[in-house]
C-alpha cells in the first residue's frame, strides 16, 4: 500500500520536473536566438518582422497585477473584516457562500461578462473607439482576486486571539479602533498570504483577460489595447508554425511567466512558513 | 448455417480485396509545399483525394509561397502552392500556374455604420491610422476602432498584402479568429474589420471596395478586389509523376469545387 501512495506522490513531482524541463528546453533556444537582452526589453512583438521583444507583455502583466491588487485587496480586505466581526451571524451566512460561489465561477464567464457589459460601458463612458483596455483587464481581475483575498484574509482575522481585542476594548479603543489597530496588525501575515495569493491568480489568469485586453502588444496605457504574457501566447499559438521562430518566442514567454509564478510561490511560502513559526 | 454463412461472407471479403488490388489503382506520394494560408484548402482536398485513390498519399509543408515556388523549381517538391500570382521571374524560370481557388477576404462594417461604400486608399488610410475619424469618410463624428487578426493569421496577411499596408496596421484590437472579429465589429459600431468572405454573415455589413459588393461572383470576374489567387505551381517542361499528375487532375476539377468551397474559398472556373 505504502508503494501505491509513494508513487502518487512521485507522480506530482514528476509532473513538475516534466514541465519545467520542457519549458526550459522549448524556451531557451528562442531566447539564444533573439538575445536576452532584445527579448527581454524590446519594445516590438511583430512577429511578421520578426521582432519578439516581450517587455510591452511583461509591463503589461505586472501593472494589470498591481491594479488588480490595489482595487482588489482594500475590498477584499473590508468585506473580511466585515464578515470576521461585524456582521451578524444570519447576514454573514448569506455572503460567505456568495464569496466561495464567486471563487467557483469559471474564469471564461468572467470574460464574457466582461466582453458584454464591461467593454462597452467603458467605451460609452470614455468616448472610446473600444473598450477592451488594461483597464477593463484590471477591473475583470480585481474581481477574479476576491473570493481568495477574502477568504484569506477572514481566516487570519478569526485566528486573532479574543483577549488582544477584549484588552483594547477594556482600554476604551472603540470597535473599529480595535479592528484596524489590534486585529489586523495581529492577521498582518495571514493577510499578506492572501494578497500574495491575489497575485498569484492574477498573473496567470489568461481567458478572462484575453477577451477584455484587446490584445495588441502596446506599451500599457490604461484606455488602450495591451497584451499580458499569458494572452501573448495563446492568442498566437494557434497560427505559428511548428518549429519556426515565433512558436519557439511563445514558449519562451511561457518560460519567463514560469519564473514569474515560481518567484511569487517562493514569497508565499516564504510569508506562509514565517506566519506558522510566531 | 451460421458457420456456412460465415465462411461464404469471409470469402466473399477476401475476394473484393483482391479485386481492390487488381483494379487501376495508383499508388505513390505527393509532396506539395508552400502557402501557409492554403492549409485549409489544401486539408480539403487531400482529404477529399484520400477518399478517392486511397494509395496516393499527400504530403503538405507550409513553408511560404515564395519557398514553395522555389521547391518545385528545384525539384525538392512535387507542386509548389502559392497564395499570390506568380512574378514574372518566376515564369521565366519555367514556373505555370494552375489556380484551383480564390479567397476574397471582406472589409466588415457594424451595421449602423453609415458608411458602406470605401476606396481601397481609405482602406489602407483606415488601417494604418491616416482616418481615425469616421467623420472623414462622412460617417458620424466617432473614433475609428480597427479590429484584426493576430500575426501568423493567413486573413491578416492576406488583406494587408492586398491592400499594401504589410507591416504598418495601427490595430486596435487583436483577435485569435474570425468569428472573434466578427463577433466584436457586430457589437461596436466604430468598428472596421477584415474576415475571409466565406465567414461573413448578417450581423455585419460587408462594406463595398471601389463600388463593388464582395460576393461569390465579383470574386470570380475579379472586380472585386481585394481577393488573391491560391495557385498550383508546376514545372514548365518537367515530367510530374502520375501520382502528382491525378492529384492536380483532381485539383482542378469540378469535382473539387465543394471541397474548396467547404474550405472558405471561391472555385474559379
Amino acid at each position: 500500500m505504502q508503494v501505491l501512495f509513494t508513487l502518487c506522490g512521485l507522480a506530482a513531482v514528476g509532473f513538475v520536473l516534466l514541465i519545467t524541463v520542457y519549458l526550459v528546453i522549448s524556451g531557451i533556444p528562442a531566447i539564444q536566438k533573439v538575445g536576452l537582452f532584445d527579448f527581454l526589453f524590446g519594445q516590438t512583438w511583430a512577429a511578421s518582422q520578426d521582432r519578439y521583444g516581450i517587455f510591452p507583455l511583461i509591463l503589461t502583466s505586472v501593472y494589470g497585477t498591481a491594479g488588480a491588487i490595489v482595487i482588489g485587496v482594500p475590498i477584499g480586505f473590508f468585506t473580511a473584516v466585515f464578515l470576521a466581526k461585524v456582521a451578524p451571524k444570519k447576514v454573514a451566512n448569506v455572503i460567505r457562500p456568495a464569496v466561495s460561489l464567486l471563487a467557483g465561477i469559471p474564469s471564461v464567464v468572467y470574460g464574457l461578462v466582461g466582453m458584454c457589459v464591461l467593454v462597452p460601458a467603458l467605451r460609452e463612458w470614455l468616448n472610446l473607439p473600444a473598450g477592451d483596455s488594461l483597464l477593463a483587464a484590471i477591473i475583470v481581475l480585481a474581481v477574479m482576486i476576491l473570493p481568495s483575498v477574502i477568504s484569506l484574509s477572514e481566516t487570519a482575522l478569526e485566528a486573532v486571539p479574543k483577549e488582544y481585542e477584549e484588552a483594547s476594548l477594556a482600554l476604551g479603543a472603540t470597535k473599529l479602533d480595535t479592528y484596524f489597530r489590534v486585529s489586523a496588525p495581529a492577521a498582518k501575515s495571514g493577510i499578506a498570504a492572501a494578497v500574495v495569493l491575489g497575485i498569484g491568480r492574477a498573473i496567470g489568469e489568461a481567458m478572462a483577460i484575453m477577451m477584455v485586453a484587446g490584445n495588441v502588444a502596446n506599451m500599457p496605457e490604461l484606455t488602450r489595447s495591451v497584451r499580458f504574457l499569458t494572452t501573448g501566447i495563446s492568442i498566437e499559438l494557434n497560427y505559428s508554425q511548428d518549429g519556426s521562430l515565433q512558436r519557439q518566442a511563445l514558449f519562451s514567454i511561457g518560460l519567463v511567466l514560469f519564473l514569474f509564478t515560481m518567484l511569487i510561490n517562493a514569497f508565499l511560502n516564504l510569508v506562509l512558513k514565517r506566519e506558522k513559526e510566531r | 448455417m451460421k458457420k456456412i454463412l460465415t465462411l461464404a461472407l469471409t470469402a466473399a471479403l477476401a475476394v473484393s480485396t483482391l479485386a481492390g488490388c487488381s483494379g487501376n489503382q495508383k499508388s505513390g506520394t505527393v509532396n506539395t509545399d508552400g502557402s501557409t494560408s492554403m492549409a485549409d484548402v489544401m486539408g480539403a482536398l487531400t482529404e477529399a483525394f484520400k477518399g478517392k485513390e486511397p494509395n496516393i498519399t499527400v504530403n503538405y509543408s507550409g513553408t511560404g509561397s515564395g519557398s514553395g515556388i522555389s521547391g518545385v523549381l528545384d525539384g525538392t517538391c512535387d507542386i509548389g502552392l502559392s497564395s499570390r500570382e506568380l512574378k514574372q521571374e518566376e515564369m521565366d524560370k519555367g514556373a505555370v500556374a494552375h489556380i484551383v481557388a480564390l479567397d476574397g477576404v471582406a472589409v466588415v462594417l457594424n451595421p449602423k455604420n453609415t458608411v458602406t461604400d470605401l476606396t481601397t486608399e481609405q482602406i489602407a488610410d483606415i488601417f494604418t491610422g491616416k482616418i481615425s475619424s469616421w467623420s472623414e469618410l462622412g460617417g458620424a463624428d466617432a473614433p475609428i476602432a480597427i479590429y484584426g487578426r493576430e500575426d501568423g493569421s493567413g486573413t491578416r496577411s492576406a488583406f494587408e498584402e492586398i491592400v499594401g499596408v504589410e507591416g504598418m496596421c495601427a490595430y486596435t484590437n487583436e483577435y485569435g479568429s474570425t468569428g472573434d472579429v466578427i463577433g466584436n465589429v457586430a457589437s461596436n459600431e466604430n468598428a472596421i474589420g477584415y474576415a475571409s468572405l466565406s465567414a461573413v454573415d448578417s450581423s455585419v455589413t460587408a462594406a463595398k471596395v471601389n463600388g463593388v459588393t464582395p460576393s461569390e461572383a465579383t470574386v470570380k470576374d475579379g472586380s472585386y478586389t481585394i481577393q488573391r489567387p491560391f495557385v498550383m505551381v508546376t514545372k514548365k517542361d518537367a515530367q510530374l509523376s502520375e501520382a502528382a499528375q491525378t492529384f492536380l487532375d483532381f485539383a482542378m476539377s469540378e469535382e473539387a469545387a465543394e471541397y474548396i468551397a467547404a474550405a472558405g474559398a471561391v472555385y474559379p472556373n
